[in-house]
C-alpha cells in the first residue's frame, strides 16, 4: 500500500522585520508527510519550529513557497474554505489555551463538529466514543480549571482528533506535563498516527521527538538535519 | 576516554616524550583523568607495537628524552576515534566528556561535527528504545522491571542531548566572539621521564 502525502511543503520562506531587522523565520524549508506518518521538529527557541508549524496550518502567512494539505493548496483557498479545511482536516494542540473554559470537556470535544453542523445524535455517538477511547469518561462533565493538566491535555488531543480529521498539528503539546502525563499525551498521538492520521509535533522533548518515524533539527529557520528511525537499527 | 586515543589525539599536534604526554592528557581533559607515568609508557609500547607510533632517534630531542612520533596509521585512527559517534554504554557519558574536553584544545577538529555526529547517534538510540516501549503496557507487573530499565536508558540519552544541545550554544558562543579554544604543546620539563636507552650513552647521562 503506497501511503499517500497528506502535507506536502515546498520551498517555505517568512521573514519578520523589514531593513537591518530582517530575520528569516523560515527559509526555503520542504517537508512531505504521509498517512501514518509523525514528524517532530526539533530545535532551539527562535529556529523557527512554531512557525513552520503556524505556516502548514494556514495560520501564519508565507512569503514564500506553498502548502498543500490533502492535496489541496491552501494559497488557492478563500478564507471560509481555508476555515473549513481547518475545521474538517486539521486538529490543533497547543501547549495551553487549547479548550474553552467555560465549557465542559465533553462540551469541549463536541465544539468542532457542532461548528460544523453535525446532527446532536451524531455528535453526541462520536463525542462518547472519544472520551472512552481517551478515558476521559468520568471527567467529561467537569470544566477545565476542575481536571489535572494531564487530563486537560488528553481532552485537547480527543478534541484534535475528532471526527474525520486526518493532521494533526501539535506546538509543544506535553510542555506543561510532568513526564508521566506526557507519555499518555504521546501515547495517544502515536496510536492515532498508526490508525493511519499523518502528524507534525514541535517539541524541545527528546523523549517525546523519539516517537516520532522522523526528527527534523532546525536551526535559524532552516532544516538542519534529519533523523530516520529507519536507520536505527544499526545504530548502537 | 582510552589513554590510547587520547595519547594519539596529543601526538598528532607533534612530537612528545612520556612525561609531557601525561600532563598534556591531565590538562586537555579538565584534571579528571588520574593517570600515572607507569600507564603512560605501556601505553605507547602497545601503540608502537600496533603501529600507531613510532619512536624517534634520542638524539632529535634536546634534554635527552625519548620523543614519541605518530604514524600515518596512528593519525587515521585518532581522527576516527574523534569523528566517531560513542556507542558503548558502560561508561559513554564520561567517555564522553573526556573527549571533548580534549577535542576543543586540538587544533583543525570540528568539535560541532562530533556534537553533532553524536547526537544523531543518541536520537536514534533513544527512537530504538521508544519503539521498544510501544508495545508495553506500563502498568503490566509482569513489564514493570523491563519499563524502568528501558525508561532509565531513555532519561540518560535525554540528559545527554540536553547536554550536547548546551555544550554546542557555549561552543558556538565561543567562536562567534572569535575565541580559539585549542592549546599548544607545552614544554613540560622532564624531570622524571624515562630514562633514554643505553644505547645512547654520551646523552643520557644527566636525565636521573
Amino acid at each position: 500500500m503506497t501511503k499517500s502525502t497528506l502535507i506536502l511543503a515546498s520551498g517555505l520562506t517568512r521573514t519578520f522585520g523589514s531593513g537591518d531587522n530582517v530575520v528569516k523565520a523560515l527559509h526555503d524549508v520542504s517537508l512531505k508527510v504521509s498517512a501514518g506518518e509523525l514528524v517532530a521538529i526539533m530545535g532551539t527557541s527562535g529556529s523557527g519550529k512554531s512557525t513552520l508549524l503556524a505556516a502548514l496550518g494556514g495560520l501564519d502567512a508565507i512569503d514564500g513557497g506553498f502548502v498543500e494539505i490533502d492535496g489541496q493548496m491552501l494559497a488557492n483557498l478563500k478564507g471560509y474554505e481555508a476555515a473549513a479545511l481547518r475545521r474538517q482536516s486539521l486538529g490543533f494542540v497547543f501547549q495551553d489555551l487549547n479548550l474553552v473554559a467555560s465549557l465542559t470537556v465533553r462540551e469541549n470535544i463536541a465544539l468542532p463538529l457542532e461548528l460544523d453542523g453535525m446532527a446532536p445524535r451524531d455528535v453526541a455517538a462520536l463525542v462518547t466514543s472519544a472520551l472512552e477511547e481517551m478515558s476521559l469518561s468520568e471527567i467529561a462533565h467537569r470544566y477545565p480549571d476542575q481536571v489535572s493538566g494531564g487530563q486537560r491535555q488528553k481532552a485537547a488531543v480527543a478534541r484534535s482528533f475528532i471526527g474525520n480529521r486526518k493532521i494533526l498539528l501539535a506546538d509543544e503539546p506535553t510542555g506543561a506535563l510532568d513526564s508521566r502525563s506526557s507519555e499518555e499525551v504521546i501515547r495517544l498521538i502515536r496510536s492515532k498516527i498508526d490508525q493511519g492520521l499523518a502528524g507534525v509535533l514541535v517539541t524541545h522533548d527528546a523523549k517525546i521527538a523519539a516517537w516520532a518515524d522522523r526528527i527534523l533539527i532546525m536551526r535559524d529557520g532552516e532544516i538542519v538535519e534529519e533523523i530516520d528511525s529507519q536507520s536505527s537499527n544499526g545504530a548502537s | 576516554m582510552s589513554i590510547k586515543n587520547g595519547l594519539l589525539a596529543i601526538l598528532s599536534l607533534g612530537d612528545c616524550h612520556g612525561y609531557q604526554l601525561k600532563h598534556e592528557l591531565i590538562s586537555r581533559t579538565g584534571s579528571v583523568l588520574d593517570v600515572n607515568i607507569g600507564q603512560i609508557y605501556s601505553t605507547l609500547s602497545r601503540l608502537e607495537r600496533d603501529g600507531f607510533v613510532r619512536q624517534l632517534p634520542t638524539a632529535s630531542s634536546k634534554d635527552g628524552q625519548q620523543l614519541f612520533a605518530i604514524t600515518e596509521a596512528g593519525r587515521a585512527e585518532a581522527q576516527a576515534w574523534l569523528l566517531e559517534p560513542m556507542v558503548d554504554e558502560r561508561d559513554v557519558r564520561n567517555d564522553l566528556a573526556t573527549k571533548l574536553a580534549l577535542a576543543v584544545t586540538l587544533p583543525s577538529v570540528d568539535v560541532a561535527r562530533i556534537v553533532k555526529t553524536q547526537r544523531a547517534r543518541d536520537i536514534q538510540k533513544l527512537q530504538g528504545l521508544t519503539v521498544d516501549k510501544r508495545g508495553v503496557e506500563p502498568q503490566n507487573p509482569a513489564q514493570v522491571a523491563a519499563v524502568l530499565m528501558n525508561d532509565r536508558a531513555i532519561f540518560n540519552l535525554e540528559a545527554e542531548l540536553r547536554w550536547l544541545d548546551h555544550i554546542e550554544t557555549i561552543l558556538g558562543e565561543t567562536k562567534a566572539r572569535g575565541l580559539d579554544t585549542a592549546l599548544d604543546l607545552q614544554a613540560y620539563a622532564a624531570k622524571r621521564g624515562r630514562p633514554t636507552k643505553s644505547n645512547d650513552k654520551k646523552t643520557g647521562e644527566s636525565n636521573d
